[in-house]
């Protein structure tokens, strides 16, 4: 099937959409499926695709934004090590705004106390560091699986290189553990999930096994575009009508059921799993990447002796909740008033793949407070 | 004391530019005639004097400046120069303006290279040229390093637009359609994978181009029938319809099976992370007109090679003021917001 064709694209989407209104007709109650990834939530919103599905269908975002879930103790690590003389903090365009607990990176850069660049990936970093051996490179490694295999070969590039001025801040969080946290939650009442493609690619189908025998919940693996993602909706709720709940791979041109058995050797030989903290869901056992001891030299964190506070979310925000699916952002006291993307409070305001950041680029004003529609209160200019 | 210098003489200054070129003393005066005369040969240019004494005009004179401060300085399709050249062309143009002359400033970093700024006097003199709008008068001012970025570049110009013309972004009406001149984001996804050192196969190029001679002619077809002329730059499509959405006290709704958006630059966007209806063009327009007139203006565009592509992609209605929408190519409906700050690329 030739999805770049947009007349085809239509013709199938609209063959879709009409398989889902029949069947939801059917379903008895409200249907809850979650979308895990950050990717997936803008294309929801790019494509209009909630516009279009009947009323008893709700969508929830889930914590798959690599920047939302990073809790501004992480951002105080990355907002040190670019203060420190000597050192370039090379990092992805979305931390810049990540507010941590004293601002965000961009506004350390604009007082001239700090020294940040923005690259497009890791090895980008470790090229700065070869191009400038004056200076200390240093790369905040924040992403879930389809970031850290990169971050992972670039740790290995800088060893055989031996680039001695470039180090990481090793932050990658991995997912499947942190959804059966997320799962534990009985109140979030979910009929299924719309796992992540780009981190099956990664992980594979058979990784949401566990998730499927625990809380007898659907899974469906789906790609990006409009008829991905009609398709995993579908897939959904044919199971919740049938029963038969398992792991659905939608998006089999890209995913395996084992996984990219390369980048996960890459994950295992640079990288220990550790606990780590997510924004809102606290500490999460087995759901951080650290660098294993013998590449701690390339760990920044001990290079500079940085070390994270444990900094409070800002007052009023309620981004914690929002990447647990528990309310909608326009629920937030603070979406739309006091934060917006120009001059965000919490970070899933941020990030493009940002929960709130998409709600406020691309709903309809149905979704937001009546009382922040109009210009000042939203910060347009 | 009028001195008349000499074109092309020999450049005994070193390859740098030095704070001593923007003293205003001789080493100015040998820049001045040495390169940018010998390229910008307009003879109001020649003499050197304060200011340009332009004659004979009658009705609305259109007037616009803009500042350019790009990064790279150098891109697939352009330069600052060419940029600085047709950027405030357009802004005339959007107004109904034909464009009479340009003045060009340069604010120039200490250590700039002279090879560079040559390329950059040449690139606005053809530019100049090609478009029939010279330049009539300049500024040189350097600062020291570190206290700018190379190059930056003022062009103000002026321009004529007859009496009875009207075509202001408040001029939208229900009823009306909505034409652009040709594809989408050109510019913007040139700059930025070359801001990134991004090799993205598939030819991307700026769309840099001016279009007073599109206006012309579309203002020649169906001038009654142009309510409004827009060129997307900074903010994009979206921003730039929210604009006339609001000035206007209109709804605007353009269908995305109608955007015209090359799959190289479609391809770039989706790798980096960006939406093509946020990133700059440099040679678009947007036409709100009369339905009447829309196939008189899309034969005049496409007729001409800046406006080849040009196509209806939406309408005026009268809804809700103020918002622009979005059909999806899925038949789904999304708001378009104005674009806040500027376009991150993203993590993952």
């Amino acid at each position: 099937m030739n999805l770049d064709d947009p007349f085809r694209e239509r013709e199938v989407c609209a063959a879709l959409l009409e398989e889902i209104r029949r069947l939801s007709t059917a379903v008895a109650g409200p249907v809850r499926i979650m979308e895990v990834c950050g990717t997936h939530t803008v294309s929801i919103f790019r494509h209009g695709i909630r516009s279009l599905l009947p009323k008893n269908i709700t969508l929830l975002s889930g914590p798959g934004c690599p920047v939302c879930v990073t809790p501004a103790g992480h951002i105080d690590l990355c907002l040190q090590a670019a203060a420190l003389p000597g050192v370039i903090l090379a990092t992805f365009g979305d931390l810049l705004r990540v507010p941590g607990s004293s601002g965000s990176l961009a506004d350390a850069r604009a007082r001239g106390e700090a020294q940040v660049e923005v690259v497009y990936s890791p090895m980008d970093a470790l090229d700065l560091a070869r191009k400038k051996p004056e200076a200390q490179v240093v790369f905040p490694g924040i992403g879930f699986e389809t970031t850290a295999p990169t971050l992972a070969a670039t740790v290995l590039a800088a060893e055989q290189r031996r680039v001695e001025n470039f180090s990481i801040i090793p932050l990658a969080k991995t997912m499947p553990v942190v959804l059966k946290e997320l799962l534990a939650d009985a109140e979030l009442e979910l009929s299924g999930l719309l796992c992540p493609g780009h981190v099956s690619a990664i992980i594979g189908a058979d990784a949401y096994q566990p998730l499927v025998e625990r809380y007898k919940l659907g899974c469906a693996v789906a790609g990006f575009e409009p008829a991905d993602i009609l398709a995993g909706l579908l897939a959904l709720l044919q199971q919740e009508l049938s029963g038969d709940k398992r792991v659905q791979n939608c998006y089999s041109r890209v995913v395996t059921d084992k996984g990219n058995r390369r980048a996960q050797a890459l994950l295992t030989r640079v990288f220990d799993e550790v606990p780590s903290e997510w924004r809102g869901l606290g500490h999460i056992a087995s759901s951080g990447l650290a660098l294993k001891s013998n590449f701690a030299v390339f760990d920044a964190s001990k290079r500079f002796e940085l070390t994270a506070s444990a900094a409070a979310d800002p007052p009023g925000c309620r981004c914690g909740l929002v990447l647990k699916g528990r309310i909608l952002p326009p629920e937030c006291p603070l979406y739309g008033r006091a934060c917006t993307p120009l001059s965000p409070v919490g970070p899933c305001m941020v990030s493009t793949e940002g929960t709130c950041a998409a709600y406020y680029r691309y709903s309809d004003h149905q979704y937001s407070n009546p009382r922040s529609e109009h210009g000042e209160a939203k910060g347009r200019t | 004391m009028e001195v008349e210098y000499q074109y092309g003489e020999e450049m005994s200054s070193p390859a740098r530019i030095t704070l001593d070129h923007g003293s205003g003393g001789l080493i100015s005066q040998e820049l001045i005639s040495n390169l940018f005369l010998k390229y910008l040969r307009c003879p109001q240019l020649k003499h050197l004097e304060d200011c340009a004494l332009l004659e004979g005009f009658s009705g609305q004179l259109a007037f616009s400046t803009d500042s350019y401060v790009v990064d790279p300085l150098f891109f697939p399709g352009g330069d600052i120069g060419k940029l600085a050249v047709h950027g405030t062309i357009n802004d005339l143009a959007m107004r109904g303006g034909r464009p009479i002359a340009l003045s060009l400033a340069l604010i120039m970093e200490e250590g700039f290279e002279l090879a560079k700024l040559e390329q950059l006097i040449i690139s606005v003199a053809e530019c100049s040229e090609a478009a029939g709008v010279a330049v009539v008068t300049g500024d040189t001012k350097v600062v020291p390093r570190g206290k700018a970025d190379g190059i930056f570049i003022n062009t103000t110009g002026i321009g004529r637009v007859a009496n009875r013309v009207f075509i202001s972004g408040t001029n939208a009406r229900p009823g009306d359609v909505v034409l652009l001149s040709g594809t989408l984001a050109d510019h913007g996804i040139t700059i930025m994978t070359a801001q990134a050192g991004l090799e993205v196969g598939g030819d991307l190029k700026s769309d840099t181009q001016p279009l007073h001679r599109l206006v012309a002619a579309l203002l020649d077809e169906a001038e009654d029938g142009i309510h409004v002329l827009r060129d997307p730059t900074r903010g994009g499509l979206a921003t730039t319809l929210c604009e006339i959405a609001r000035s206007s006290a209109v709804e605007i709704e353009i269908d995305e099976e109608h955007l015209p958006i090359r799959p190289a630059v479609a391809t770039a966007c989706e790798l980096i992370g960006l939406d093509p209806l946020y990133l700059a063009n440099e040679g678009k327009c947007i036409v709100i007109c009369d339905p009447e007139v829309q196939e008189q203006a899309l034969a005049g565009m496409r007729g001409m090679a800046e406006g080849a592509d040009a196509v209806c992609i939406g309408r005026v209605l009268e809804g809700r003021p103020g918002r622009a929408n979005l059909r999806t190519r899925i038949g789904g409906r999304r708001l378009l917001e104005p674009l806040a700050g500027q376009p991150l690329p993203r993590i993952c």
